[in-house]
């Protein structure tokens, strides 16, 4: 009796976290069809903050539109360049062997416990004092995401390479591949879910990033949605900026059911361990 | 650990491991941008804080070289952190972290429990439900407090029901704490999850047929078995926690809840004296390399005790 009163009350603490993690969330969004000037009190439903004002609604003014655009080239940009760079490390980190790689593995995982502010601040400095080549704004902000998105692509990709093993590489040189075709034709295929998984993880990363993003920013230029949201959120912004916000969940939650459905394709097409289907050449 | 290479025969990853080179190859580009763009930046951190003033722009000056690093200013930084005027700042930034961290806990750990051991059918339900904020940007999240708590907001009409006429967003460290704990408990209940869900439960099962209650058997089986999970979910959130700035600044932007985040970001943005703020960036890194070093050691001591 008591064991189940006691799971009871547990199952109260999670709906009640749940409601409270999502509730305020979902009244954000509904506030961004206000009718009104408020983000707070209602008056009635309306697309004006969305489309229908001319200059205030987020699909047409244009630094909103501005800002969009500077996320999504931003977070795609990074996707370019951290993809190859974190697939080669992460299969040359795993296979690396001696102080060599220790050390190589120790640079690797290091960003993973370094606040993000440390590294924004470590690198504002940088390219401010050292490596002044490199322009504030888009530049700095592209090498700044691809500088804290590399750990999380090397942690994915090296968990699969791990479960692929060596086995299929070797049987492939047995029967005659290169190391190259081995590699082209066998495990690259093989790595796709996890290359999958880390596109989606990065692109919702530097979208949603703030903090490097705003320490490595030239102004307006390079503004992204999260900088727009912060500096103008408790000044007197209209229900726009709740759909601004809203727009920004739209994109995430898109790259995450684009993302889930690649893999499950994939998944249907090459069966769970994505055994050697998937390696013959087309 | 599935190639663990076993003795006599050569095992597959052995052959592998025979073209060192190929894979340093692979290696060599991300070494490269991490050398350039994660080490560097730390050395360029230290030249500014041991470095100079230039007297007539007063602008900070890096000194390249180690060996004639100036460390005055350092040392002024450092006395004000411990009786200064940036005392309440750094105990401010502790107290904050450990009530937020207390909290995550406290909420954190029996959801991630229920989820784990009891939720059964539903569990895929509450689990999808429990990572979407996750997807949520962090920033709209606060946006969504700071709607429900401004003067006509909704959450301060509703407390005036009972009497509560409360400035939430008027430098309350109450708002700021509540405000780190929902932008970081969903990090920690994964994690919490992850670690609870891979234990044996039939081993406190067996406890209780041994005779502990229940309390017994959570504090004697499951604690130890999942403490390395759990301080590890911790050390994932108390990392981000210490270096916030943001929550605060949306929640407060008062001097009176400032941590230390807002002082690094208030130096290096807004002040002409980023010779501060890379002390402060420097001070932090420190602080945070002792904290896990920490829990390195405890990890390792216990995984010793496990295996003896």
């Amino acid at each position: 009796m008591t064991a189940q009163r006691s799971t009871s009350r547990l199952a109260l603490i999670i709906w009640g976290y749940i409601i409270w993690s999502l509730v305020p969330v979902v009244i954000a969004i509904i506030f961004s069809f206000n009718d009104g000037r408020s983000r707070t009190v209602w008056q009635g439903f309306s697309l004006r903050w969305w489309w229908q004002d001319p200059n205030l609604s987020v699909l047409q003014n244009a630094e909103m539109r501005n800002a969009i655009f500077n996320s999504l080239v931003l977070a795609v940009a990074t996707l370019l360049i951290v993809t190859p760079l974190g697939i080669a490390l992460a299969i040359g980190s795993q296979r690396m062997h001696g102080r060599s790689a220790n050390f190589v593995q120790g640079l690797t995982s290091a960003p993973l416990i370094t606040p993000e502010i440390v590294v924004g601040s470590a690198l504002l400095i940088t390219f401010t004092r050292l490596l002044t080549a490199v322009p504030l704004g888009f530049v700095a902000q592209l090498l700044g995401n691809v500088t804290f998105s590399l750990a999380s692509v090397v942690v994915i990709v090296r968990a699969r390479l791990v479960s692929i093993g060596a086995s299929f590489e070797e049987a492939a040189r047995d029967l005659g591949a290169t190391r190259w075709q081995a590699l082209r034709f066998v495990l690259f295929p093989m790595l796709w879910p996890s290359v999958m998984a880390s596109l989606v993880v990065v692109f919702a990363t530097v979208i949603d990033d703030f903090v490097i993003t705003s320490f490595l920013s030239a102004g307006v230029s390079s503004e992204t949605v999260p900088l727009r949201i912060y500096s103008s959120v408790r000044g007197g912004a209209t229900p726009a900026l709740n759909a601004l916000a809203t727009l920004l969940v739209i994109i995430s939650f898109t790259a995450l059911i684009l993302g889930l459905f690649a893999l499950s394709t994939w998944r249907k097409r090459n069966g769970e361990r994505g055994g050697l289907r998937a390696a013959s050449p087309m | 650990m599935l190639f663990g290479s076993n003795s006599g025969r050569v095992s597959p990853q052995d052959k592998l491991k025979k073209s060192p080179r190929l894979w340093a190859g692979f290696a060599f580009p991300g070494t490269i941008w991490l050398i350039a763009l994660f080490a560097l930046p730390f050395y360029a951190v230290a030249c500014i804080a041991f470095g100079t003033i230039d007297p007539i722009f007063r602008d900070a000056v890096p000194q390249w070289n180690p060996l004639s690093w100036d460390f005055t200013q350092a040392r002024q930084v450092l006395t004000s952190l411990a009786t200064g005027p940036l005392r309440g700042v750094g105990l401010r930034t502790i107290v904050y972290v450990f009530c937020a961290m207390t909290l995550c806990f406290v909420v954190g750990f029996p959801i991630a429990y229920f989820l784990a051991r009891h939720a059964g059918k539903r569990k895929m339900m509450l689990l999808v439900l429990i990572i979407v904020p996750f997807w949520v940007n962090y920033l709209m999240r606060m946006l969504a407090w700071v709607n429900l708590l401004s003067v006509d907001g909704l959450f301060t009409r509703f407390m005036r029901i009972f009497g509560i006429n409360y400035n939430w967003l008027d430098g309350s460290p109450i708002t700021v704490t509540l405000g780190l704990v929902y932008g970081y408990i969903p990090f920690l209940i994964l994690p919490l999850f992850a670690t609870l869900d891979r234990l044996d439960w039939r081993l406190i099962d067996a406890a209780r047929d041994l005779g502990a209650n229940s309390r017994q058997a959570f504090r004697l089986v499951t604690l130890p078995m999942s403490r390395a999970g759990l301080v590890a979910a911790g050390v994932l959130i108390a990392l981000p926690m210490f270096g916030d700035y943001y929550t605060n600044d949306l929640l407060s932007r008062s001097p009176s809840t400032e941590m230390i985040g807002n002082q690094i970001d208030f130096f290096l943005n807004a002040s002409s004296q980023p010779q501060n703020g890379a002390l402060l960036v420097l001070t932090l890194s420190l602080f945070l390399l002792l904290l896990m070093s920490f829990y390195l050691r405890s990890t390792r001591q216990q995984s010793r005790q496990v295996t003896r």
